[in-house]
């Protein structure tokens, strides 16, 4: 019989390797998953993880890279300190779309002004406009003790409706003849995200990403408010023993993850996306979550994360055009990422010893 | 002889990376009160649950009247006649006793019989109890009751005690004892653990001395004081605390009718503490768990605010401010539970110096950590206080109870408070740390500081204490000078006899 039995002290080794085990376990699982759909699971799993970095195409793909991972980590990074203090903040998604209309919204009104202040406005009402949409779950957290997972999620609808009711209302385009969306920002030369190398697909967002991480790193191993972070979520009791005020770090952690979702979006749709519009949000603010855990909720674990997830969306992309995989297979293989490493996760903290059968 | 009841021979049971027991021996006759003494993680528990069929051994053998027995299951075991006490109850609360006893039993009788069975022994060992009540209202002497009870009906040859005596008041023990002296009187073996050495001189007629799973010694406990049987146990002589000046200081720390609703809907509320402690005295407050100790630290500490003027700090009112700011000012307190309360587990002790020490040890700056500071505050404690561990960097979970409470009170006595509030600090420990932790509380008061010393161990308070007080349903008795108590007059407070004591309590 097998029996877990708990480490002293968690492994190092099993807690940097679970990853990377997480991930061969995964492209084994989707491999037999693409050959009952008839593909040729070697080829498939080469298109999502190989071909985007090192195949013929790798220099669009590579671009790319860097434009789809800036969003997650950002997003990532604002959960990660939540998450570490056992706040839970599951609404990142419509934190993400409040932004975009808040930036979108503080550079369109300007159009069609030159001003250098306009996209550094933008930024900041951005940030304004995640920051508020995870106030609500905190300020309901901290009155009136609700649960943020249920608050926050529900939210993301509400940030939907209002997403729809704003490019088809008073963010159209009040040129495009009648269609939902609002201006695109590719014309609007002052609030263009637009790419500072582009070869290497750098946005301002990606700036922003890495900024993200650096001084979260520094804040976790450095600062005090770090250490309160992790000390809540190591045992909430010693920290309100050490004199952490819950309250402020509830509002604190909610707060920062709703600005760096929120900035998020004002870079995505003032750069890459363009413009608002119905469909403008892709589930960024979801799969950052996935990210966050696959990075340990290490600042560096989680730029390291963010960009595989990058690559199985481009080459999963690629791997639907290319081979004609279904969508909800790529999204299987991401899912099941999070899944292996979750249960990888257990040797961290404990190991397998084999025992025989003792009476109970 | 043919007079022995349970011979265990060359029992012997490993887990990993510990033997537990290492091929122990001793024997039971019928009518004995034998002993099993020895510190935490001696080995007592596991060679119990080895008599009681819960643990199987990896080798060696047990007797019973001169017959092999192999206890498969508790079950099998309560068949030949073992039963035990735990000493963590294992009833519902929402159950009445006789429903709860019939649960424990192999086959239990009709409800009505089963009531007027229990009726009958519980007159018959002198232990009240009505078949009818709610369990959940019973205090917790009468919980053991229950429990012992149940055992007595299976009509028991050899009874099993887990240091039944942590939850009682002197007067409960009291009880359980004669019923403990009659049932051996009437040929029923009884195994009796504790590292409680007076209580064990009291009753038992054999004890087994355990050291680290081995059997250091066997002795009649009448004949030897506690000290002697304390020196077996830890294997080494023993350091009475002692203490130097015993002059006061003025006023340090005053409580003035300090009533606290407690957050937890199970805990105890205060209601109208007042208390005065003085610079360079220890109060020791006493107390049956569960009377608003765990309250009582956390209202000084800062964790629960009560109405500012509640509680004063050499004279400034503090009932307001929280744990920082009290610490500031000089309150520091260590709370009973380390892991989890008063350390991270998973945190190194470096993160754990942290834990309290950032303002009175400056190891921020600008509001980041001085790690360097940090670890050298760190490695201070472990040397004053002389923590066994590899270093600074190991998790506090990776300690041991004794060595990580020894680092725990080291943080705050380090910190030189004026007022250090302790609560059970050293529930847990072995004999040799638990005096170095008393004898380091001593010196902080002689150095002039005021100690409140919370604790369920009356042998400790009265080893330390100057002064002394009961908390009881989170009343608190007025102090009575500690020297010269007797049991009687303790067991008094700590049962809330509080008109009796405001009688001869001098102004």
């Amino acid at each position: 019989m097998l029996r877990l039995e708990k480490r002293p002290a968690p492994s190092r080794f099993w807690s940097a390797s679970a990853p990377i085990l997480a991930v061969v376990l995964t492209m084994i699982a989707g491999g037999i998953l693409f050959a009952f759909l008839g593909k040729n699971p070697v080829e498939a799993i080469r298109t999502i993880f190989w071909d985007p970095i090192f195949g013929e195409f790798a220099f669009y793909y590579r671009g790319q890279l860097l434009v789809k991972a800036a969003p997650l980590i950002l997003i990532a990074i604002g959960l990660s300190l939540g998450f570490r203090a056992g706040i839970w903040n599951i609404g990142a998604e419509g934190q993400y779309i409040m932004g975009a209309i808040f930036g979108a919204g503080a550079g369109l009104a300007f159009y069609p002004s030159d001003s250098f202040l306009i996209f550094p406005l933008m930024i900041v009402a951005g940030a304004f406009g995640g920051w508020i949409w995870a106030m609500i779950p905190a300020i309901l957290k901290t009155r009136f003790g609700t649960n943020e997972i249920l608050v926050s999620l529900m939210l993301v609808y509400v940030a939907e409706a209002i997403l729809a009711s704003m490019s088809s209302g008073l963010l159209r385009n009040p040129d495009g003849m009648g269609f939902p969306g609002s201006r695109n920002f590719k014309e609007f030369p002052a609030a263009h995200n637009d790419f500072i190398i582009e070869a290497a697909g750098i946005h301002w967002g990606v700036v922003f990403a890495f900024l993200a991480v650096i001084s979260t790193y520094v804040l976790l191993s450095r600062h005090l408010l770090g250490f309160q972070i992790r000390l809540t979520g190591e045992s909430p009791r010693a920290a309100r023993f050490a004199g952490v005020n819950p309250s402020l770090l509830i509002v604190f952690c909610l707060g920062l993850s709703g600005a760096l979702a929120g900035l998020a979006g004002l870079f995505e749709v003032s750069g890459p996306a363009g413009q608002i519009s119905i469909d403008f949000n892709s589930g960024y603010g979801f799969t950052a979550i996935i990210v966050a855990f696959l990075g340990r909720l290490n600042p560096i674990g989680i730029l390291l994360a963010g960009l595989l997830m990058a690559l199985t969306y481009i080459g999963g992309e690629a791997a639907q055009g290319n081979l004609g995989l279904p969508a909800a297979a790529i999204q299987l293989l991401q899912g099941m990422l999070l899944f292996f490493l979750l249960a990888v996760d257990v040797l961290s903290n404990f190991r397998i010893r084999r025992t025989k059968n003792e009476v109970a | 002889m043919d007079t022995t009841l349970l011979a265990v021979e060359n029992l012997t049971k490993a887990y990993p990376g510990v033997v537990a027991n290492d091929s122990v021996s001793f024997t039971v006759r019928p009518g004995e009160v034998h002993a099993l003494l020895g510190e935490n993680g001696a080995g007592k528990s596991t060679l119990v649950k080895m008599i009681y069929g819960l643990v199987r051994p990896d080798s060696g053998v047990m007797r019973w009247n001169g017959q092999p027995y192999e206890p498969a299951t508790p079950h099998a075991a309560r068949r030949t006649g073992v039963a035990m006490v735990f000493q963590h109850f294992s009833l519902f609360e929402a159950l009445s006793v006789a429903e709860n006893v019939a649960l424990g039993m192999e086959d239990p009788p009709k409800m009505g019989e089963l009531s007027a069975r229990i009726l009958e022994v519980s007159d018959a060992y002198g232990l009240p109890l009505d078949p009818e009540r709610l369990v959940g209202e019973l205090s917790a002497g009468e919980r053991q009751r229950v429990e012992i009870i149940r055992c007595l009906l299976q009509d028991p040859k050899l009874l099993i005690m887990d240091e039944p005596t942590s939850v009682l008041t002197p007067q409960e023990v009291e009880i359980l004892f004669e019923t403990l002296r009659k049932l051996s009187a009437e040929g029923t073996a009884i195994l009796y653990i504790s590292h409680k050495l007076e209580e064990i001189r009291s009753l038992c007629d054999g004890a087994t001395i355990l050291r680290l799973g081995k059997v250091v010694g066997t002795c009649d406990p009448r004949e030897k004081t506690a000290r002697e049987l304390a020196e077996l146990m830890v294997g080494q002589t023993l350091h009475t605390p002692s203490r130097e000046s015993e002059a006061l200081g003025d006023v340090a720390l005053e409580l003035n009718s300090l009533n606290l609703k407690s957050a937890n809907p199970f805990g105890t509320s205060l209601k109208d503490v007042s208390l005065s402690v003085h610079a360079g005295e220890v109060v020791g407050i006493g107390g049956v768990a569960g009377n608003g100790q765990d309250e009582l630290l956390a209202a000084l500490s800062g964790e629960i605010l009560a109405a500012p003027d509640a509680i004063t700090l050499n004279r400034a009112a503090i009932g307001g401010l929280g744990p920082n700011q009290r610490r500031k000012l000089g309150l520091l307190t260590a709370p009973e539970e380390r892991l989890g309360h008063a350390a991270a587990p998973d945190m190194s002790l470096t993160e754990n110096a942290v834990l309290t020490g950032t303002i009175r040890e400056g190891l921020t700056q600008n509001g980041f950590v001085k790690w360097g500071a940090a670890r050298d505050f760190a490695n201070s404690i472990i040397e004053a206080f002389d923590v066994r561990t590899p270093g600074p960097e190991n998790a506090a979970r990776s300690l041991s109870g004794g060595n990580l409470q020894k680092f725990v009170i080291g943080r705050e006595v380090l910190q030189r408070p004026d007022v250090l509030v302790v609560n059970q600090p050293t529930w847990g420990v072995d004999a040799s740390a638990a005096a170095a932790i008393r004898q380091s509380l001593l010196d902080l008061a002689a150095k002039g500081a005021a100690v409140i010393c919370i604790s369920q161990d009356l042998d400790e308070l009265m080893e330390i204490s100057d002064r002394f007080a009961a908390l009881n349903e989170g009343r608190l008795t007025p102090p009575r000078p500690a020297k010269g108590l007797t049991v009687d007059e303790i067991g008094l407070m700590m049962g809330g006899a509080h008109d009796m004591e405001v009688s001869h309590v001098e102004a």
